[in-house]
């Protein structure tokens, strides 16, 4: 069920700004991949045009490719909607959405999809996702309640809870635990654990021992100078990467010495 | 240096407390100068204006100047800047009280069972109602809400979620710009020529009226609309399209609903804009005595005509009474008249409150 992603030769725009170059990696199927690098390197711009998310900005666009189970993605043919309901994303900052309930959130990308579902299948769905995503003891017993009560963690996790309900066959995850304190962050953590083997998981970070934990490669992103794109410096299984990377900046990078 | 001969130093360098004016310093100033110019406008026979104006003068100095006195400058500028913001407050608002308090005083003994269902066909001198000029405003008003509240916010919602930086866009903006400042004299005579033009030169019917009245109505429409649907956060639609949502789902299942209380505010309140609106209504609705139904056939009166109409043609008084009687009955339909306007607000209010999005 879970699909392998293959990337080569991606540039990534904003207009006429070159974003990040060059990428050429393979994303395993049921593994987790980590995208770590300094700030503004394009890991997250990276991530958004894994589901074709770039787009929906004004100007965006994608050269290169990018195949998913043999098709390419930013074929004319593809429809990025379908993209999506396939290739879930969790952001960064929790965005519930405000007119919603706990329990309607959950559903929101069935419910905003039309699917008509019994109310048993309803309930089944949200107590799954909401198990899975380390919320449903919190919450059981205020699901009707507006899903912007809950605090920023909790947030959080019902938003990952929202994407895992849709069973996508991928998820990406855009430094998901930058807003949650350690127990959740390490609920997140084993619940990605979890997920990796139903799903293919790609997660950027700024936490290294984050990315060291949780995922089987990594992916080091830098930059060449300020104002230069961002490129994939290093791409290699976790271990390696944490213990005999291939370049020298990684290295400078993960133990700190990073100018 | 030692900490016992750095204390004093601190304490003296870190003088935290200042005299200040007692709380109810700001009340006896006012009442002080009150009393102090009353003195001379009693004397030379001012008036009450002449009064008060000099009052708020010695106010705006005495205040100010005993701070300055007492507390220091940067107080003295505080208390000048915080008078000079209540006084215009007080001057802005008085119109207002001043008004609906005329308005009150002067309608509220005409309202009765008899001037609410009674139209004024066959009414010569006193008696008779507004019944025909209410059903008219209710009407017309509702067709120009059916007309320009979809156009209004399909237009806010193309120009915020498609039109977004396009050519096509900008015209959209700055057309609604300028039709906000239509003069609603010219909404009129366009719909009344429209009308003309299309069913010949005797055609007067509430409908001209509704279509005058949104005219000026989706401009406001759409602008209350584009400022709700922005503020909308990006969040929550890149949110919805990551679950694989199309975008007019999200526009219709997030955007739409997220911004609801505001929108429903808005369009309350451009219908309470244009529902006192005269000259369009003067010109295309025209005027008529008896009760009208049907929006597309006949002349129909509206609560602001018959306003302009009683008061222009009060008919005679009757012997012994000063006033004729057209000019009771004019006060007592801008009663009427405010009264749905002050519902409309209230109503708004209620509405956007009840659709906000709620927490916790």
């Amino acid at each position: 069920m879970a699909k392998s992603i293959d990337v080569s030769d991606l540039n990534i725009y904003y207009g006429d700004f070159l974003a990040v170059e060059g990428v050429n990696m393979t994303i395993k199927a049921r593994s987790v991949t980590a995208f770590i690098g300094p700030s503004g390197c394009g890991k997250s711009t990276m991530l958004r045009s894994l589901n074709r998310m770039h787009e929906v900005i004004p100007g965006a666009r994608v050269e290169g490719k990018i195949m998913v189970d043999g098709q390419s993605l930013y074929d004319a043919s593809v429809d990025p909607v379908a993209v999506r309901r396939e290739i879930g994303m969790v952001f960064q900052r929790p965005n519930p959405f405000p007119t919603m309930s706990i329990y309607d959130n959950v559903l929101a990308g069935n419910r905003l999809n039309a699917k008509r579902l019994k109310k048993s299948e309803s309930d089944d769905i949200v107590e799954r996702s909401l198990k899975a995503a380390n919320l449903w003891a919190e919450v059981k017993d205020r699901l009707g309640k507006p899903g912007m009560g809950l605090s920023g963690g909790q947030q959080q996790r019902l938003c990952i809870a929202r994407a895992i309900a849709v069973e996508p066959q991928v998820l990406l995850m855009d430094e998901p635990c930058s807003a949650l304190d350690p127990i959740s962050t390490s609920a997140i953590e084993d619940l990605i654990h979890e997920l990796k083997t139903d799903y293919t998981i790609v997660i950027v970070t700024h936490n290294m021992q984050q990315a060291a934990r949780v995922s089987d490669d990594t992916g080091f992103f830098n930059l060449k100078a300020t104002g230069e794109p961002g490129h994939l410096v290093e791409f290699n299984p976790t271990k390696k990467m944490f213990t005999n990377p291939d370049h020298e900046s990684t290295e400078a990078y993960i133990s700190g010495r990073f100018g | 240096m030692t900490s016992a001969n750095l204390a004093p130093d601190l304490a003296a360098s870190m003088r935290l407390s200042r005299p200040r004016l007692p709380r109810w310093a700001p009340v006896l100033a006012l009442v002080l100068t009150v009393a102090a110019a009353g003195l001379p406008a009693m004397l030379l026979g001012w008036s009450v204006v002449g009064w008060l104006a000099l009052a708020l003068v010695l106010f705006l100095a005495a205040l100010p100047g005993w701070a300055w006195a007492v507390e220091g400058g940067r107080s003295a500028v505080d208390r000048l800047m915080t008078a000079l913001i209540w006084s215009a407050f007080g001057i802005a608002v008085i119109p207002l009280v001043w008004l609906i308090w005329t308005v009150v005083s002067q309608g509220a003994s005409v309202i009765s069972v008899e001037f609410l269902t009674y139209s004024m066909r066959n009414i010569v001198g006193s008696g008779g109602g507004i019944y025909h000029a209410l059903i008219g405003t209710l009407l017309v008003t509702g067709a120009a809400a059916v007309i320009s509240i979809p156009i209004g916010i399909f237009a806010a919602i193309y120009l915020v979620e498609y039109g977004k930086g396009t050519q096509l866009g900008r015209w959209i903006t700055f057309l609604v710009d300028v039709m906000t400042g239509i003069p609603s004299i010219v909404a009129g005579l366009f719909a009344l020529s429209l009308f003309v033009l299309l069913f010949g030169p005797q055609f007067r019917a509430g409908i001209g009226g509704a279509v005058a009245l949104s005219l000026l109505m989706i401009p406001i429409v759409v602008r209350s609309t584009e400022e709700m649907l922005r503020l909308v956060p990006a969040d929550l639609r890149e949110a919805s399209y990551a679950l694989g949502v199309p975008k007019w789902r999200t526009i219709s299942k997030v955007v739409l609903p997220t911004a609801l209380g505001g929108i429903i505010t808005g369009v309350t309140l451009a219908i309470a804009r244009v529902i006192g609106e005269t000259a369009p209504l003067l010109v295309v609705a025209g005027k008529t005595d008896s009760t009208n139904f049907n929006l597309f056939n006949e002349r129909m009166s509206t609560l602001p005509v018959y306003i302009y109409y009683s008061f222009t043609q009060p008919g005679i008084a009757p012997p012994g009474v000063s006033d004729p009687p057209g000019i009771a009955r004019a006060w007592g339909a801008a009663l009427v008249l405010i009264v749905i306007v002050m519902v409309l607000n209230l109503l708004a209010r209620v509405i956007g409150k009840i659709f906000a999005p709620k927490k916790g």
